[in-house]
């Protein structure tokens, strides 16, 4: 049974936070991503679960077992690293072994667990190649197999696939959410992708400037951000926003003077006068003719300055309220720049921030 | 019509082929020559008198020079085995200075910036009976009796190896120190969380990693070693009595102190592959030891 469990870890280089206090528990078999922009301390947080790096504040529990002072080859994790950190002297089969081996396992235990691991990520016709004979994707299951081997407490990921190209890498992330469906053990997986996040995660941790933002399942935090920050990062395109005033009259007043009514619940809870940031997903709006909104949708004119076919749906750009905005539209057909089209957004849809705390109202 | 007698490559080659024959090829050949005759350099006209093999055979049955020759290659694999091992403690001591680093690089490097010559009479004197100051340190320990560094046997091969090791560490040291800054941190780390102690990822990953470039310090210094007359011929002169001889004092006292050229260049013929081996076995090392290093990440 492996919980893993942080207390207000701090990490500090010198008079610099770079981890700013995290708590988190981490159930027996989930799959946490932590994910956030580059240089926010994942990794760092994940050097510390390791034992790579020293737990300047707080406390990391594994199991029930305290081990800030325990040096990482008695934590019982494994961690596969951004680049694969093979050993290239050794041939893939000792690369698996490796640590079985340093454990001083019996010969034939050590066969047929690196057998194991080979037959599950395939790695069978390569156990005699050197890491340098490997492709970049070969590696990363390498990479993985020596893992596994071990059969770890806790698998820990920092951005394993990141060196892959993405047919690869949307290829892996398969394998790797089927691997923890096989084996079933907790795993911290960090990224910077957040397509990789929504689509691995049990529960996503976002994370930012060393604090954490939000911890809850993909779902959950794409469609309830808790604050302006997370709106933006999670979801693909970004979210759209404008500033604007709740008024009175149950509407939003945005900067350009257009007046948006809310839904009676939303503005049960915004008081009156309160500034704020106006955001809606691009799935939230629709084009005239190109799909329903729903009852609470209210229209709204624009031009268009880009549209980007897809396929299946096109991307359309246009400013709005002095930012750009993008919306879906479905069912495409050709818009030129400088064509006129009416929206509908989806009030229901519609999330308000405070403007200066940021947080979600 | 113009004929082409010789191809342009060859021909913007020639002046280099020219000098590379006039001072290598033709030396090289003229004392393989010599090796084949009586010649003694006070006697010109011995040049022309050629006698086989004999040189040769003399030799094979020279006790002093097999004496030589034997105490040469023990000197060698002592010397460039103990340096191997001060270098490498050396480097990875260097290496985990947190600050200072550069400053100890210098240092380390100060040795290497002496002439043999120099260090040999350092140490001539460092080690002399009456006035040494290792006596002198001795004497002061309560050893009375003066200790005769460099007339016993033993004693002054070890004098020898002292300077000599005290000289040519820092390049291990040096080459070494290399390879331990170019080692990713990844493998290390990975290593760590396999499971191994700090003795255990040393040994399996450190080593191998720095395993080309003690190999290529190794060749070097074989070259190095199996021409380093200097600090033996200063500090001991090969003597007393023949009791440190190595080839390289004997080689140039038969040559020039006895005038015996065709001698001493059989001599050096023979002890060239002595020089050959050595460079050969770390060569291959070295390349064994590459093969997995090159194409890896
Ligand atoms: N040895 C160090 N000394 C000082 N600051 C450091 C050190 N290592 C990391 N940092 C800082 O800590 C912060 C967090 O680094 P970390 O590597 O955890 O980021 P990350 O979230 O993994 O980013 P990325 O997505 O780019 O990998 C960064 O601002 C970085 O500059
Ligand atoms: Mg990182």
């Amino acid at each position: 049974m492996a919980v893993v469990t942080l207390e207000k870890v701090v990490k500090r280089y010198g008079p610099l936070d770079v981890v700013h206090g995290i708590d988190l528990d981490i159930a027996h078999g989930e799959f946490v991503v932590l994910v956030g922009p580059s240089g926010c301390g994942k990794s760092t947080t994940l050097r510390m679960i390791a034992g790579l790096e020293d737990i300047s504040d707080g406390t990391i529990r594994i199991g029930d077992r305290v081990v800030n002072d325990l040096p990482p080859r008695d934590r019982n994790v494994s961690m596969v690293f951004q680049n694969y950190a093979l050993y290239p002297h050794m041939n893939v089969a000792e690369n698996l072994g490796f640590s079985l081996k340093i454990a001083n396992r019996p010969k034939d235990e050590i066969t047929q667990r690196v057998a194991e691991a080979a037959g599950i990520l395939g790695l069978d016709d390569l156990m005699d190649r050197l890491p340098g004979q490997l492709s970049g994707g070969q590696r990363q299951r390498v990479a993985m197999g020596r893992a596994i081997v071990r059969h770890p407490d806790v698998f820990l990921f920092d951005e394993p696939l990141s060196n892959l190209d993405a047919k690869l890498r949307t290829q892996m992330r398969t394998e790797i959410k089927k691997l923890h469906q096989k084996v079933k053990t907790t795993v911290i997986y960090v990224t910077h992708d957040q397509i990789e996040a929504m689509t691995l995660a049990d529960r996503m941790v976002i994370m930012r400037g060393g604090q954490i933002e939000q911890v809850g399942s993909p779902m959950d935090i794409f469609h309830n951000p808790a604050n302006l920050f997370v709106a933006q990062f999670i979801g693909s395109p970004p979210m759209n926003l404008a500033d604007g005033v709740v008024t009175d009259a149950k509407t939003v007043r945005l900067e350009n003077g257009m007046e948006l009514p809310l839904t009676a619940d939303m503005a049960g809870r915004v008081a009156a006068g309160t500034a704020v940031v106006m955001g809606i997903r691009a799935e939230e709006m629709v084009f005239e003719g190109h799909g329903d909104a729903g009852a609470q949708s209210t229209r709204v004119d624009i031009t268009a300055s880009l549209s980007e076919p897809l396929g299946n749906e096109s991307l359309v750009f246009f400013e709005f309220c002095g930012r750009e905005w993008v919306c879906r539209m479905f069912d495409p057909r050709p818009v030129e720049p400088g064509e006129s089209l009416g929206v509908h957004l989806n009030m229901d849809r519609v999330h308000l921030f405070d403007k200066t705390t940021e947080i979600r109202l | 019509m113009k004929r082409k007698i010789l191809s342009p490559p060859v021909l913007l080659l020639l002046p280099a082929m020219i000098i590379i024959v006039a001072v290598i090829l033709l030396p090289l050949l003229l004392s393989l020559y010599t090796s084949f005759t009586p010649f003694k350099l006070t006697r010109p006209d011995t040049f022309y008198r050629f006698i086989g093999l004999r040189n040769y055979e003399r030799l094979f049955t020279d006790v002093y020079f097999w004496a030589a020759f034997g105490r040469t290659f023990v000197v060698l694999t002592i010397a460039l085995n103990v340096e191997m091992m001060l270098g490498l403690g050396l480097a990875l001591l260097v290496n985990r200075a947190i600050a200072g680093q550069r400053t100890l690089r210098t240092i380390m490097m100060f040795p290497m910036m002496f002439s043999p010559i120099l260090v040999g009479f350092q140490f001539k004197f460092l080690f002399n009976d009456n006035i040494g100051l290792v006596n002198n340190a001795l004497q002061s320990l309560g050893i009375a009796q003066a200790i005769p560094w460099l007339v016993d046997e033993y004693l002054a091969l070890f004098a020898i190896l002292t300077a000599e090791i005290w000289s040519s560490t820092s390049i291990f040291a040096i080459l070494i120190l290399a390879g331990l800054m170019a080692i990713p941190r990844d493998p290390i780390e990975a290593a760590k969380v396999d499971g191994c102690t700090v003795w255990q990822t040393f040994r399996h990953i450190t080593l191998p990693y720095l395993m080309p470039f003690m190999f290529i310090a190794m060749t070097i210094r074989s070259l190095d070693i199996a021409r380093a007359y200097d600090i033996v011929q200063i500090m001991t002169a090969g003597g007393p009595a023949r009791r440190t001889e190595l080839l390289w004092t004997l080689i140039s006292r038969t040559g020039y102190v006895d005038a015996n050229m065709g001698l001493a260049n059989a001599m050096a013929y023979i002890s060239i592959f002595l020089s050959i081996f050595f460079t050969w076995y770390f060569f291959r090392k070295l390349m064994a030891a590459r093969r997995y290093m090159g194409g890896a990440q």
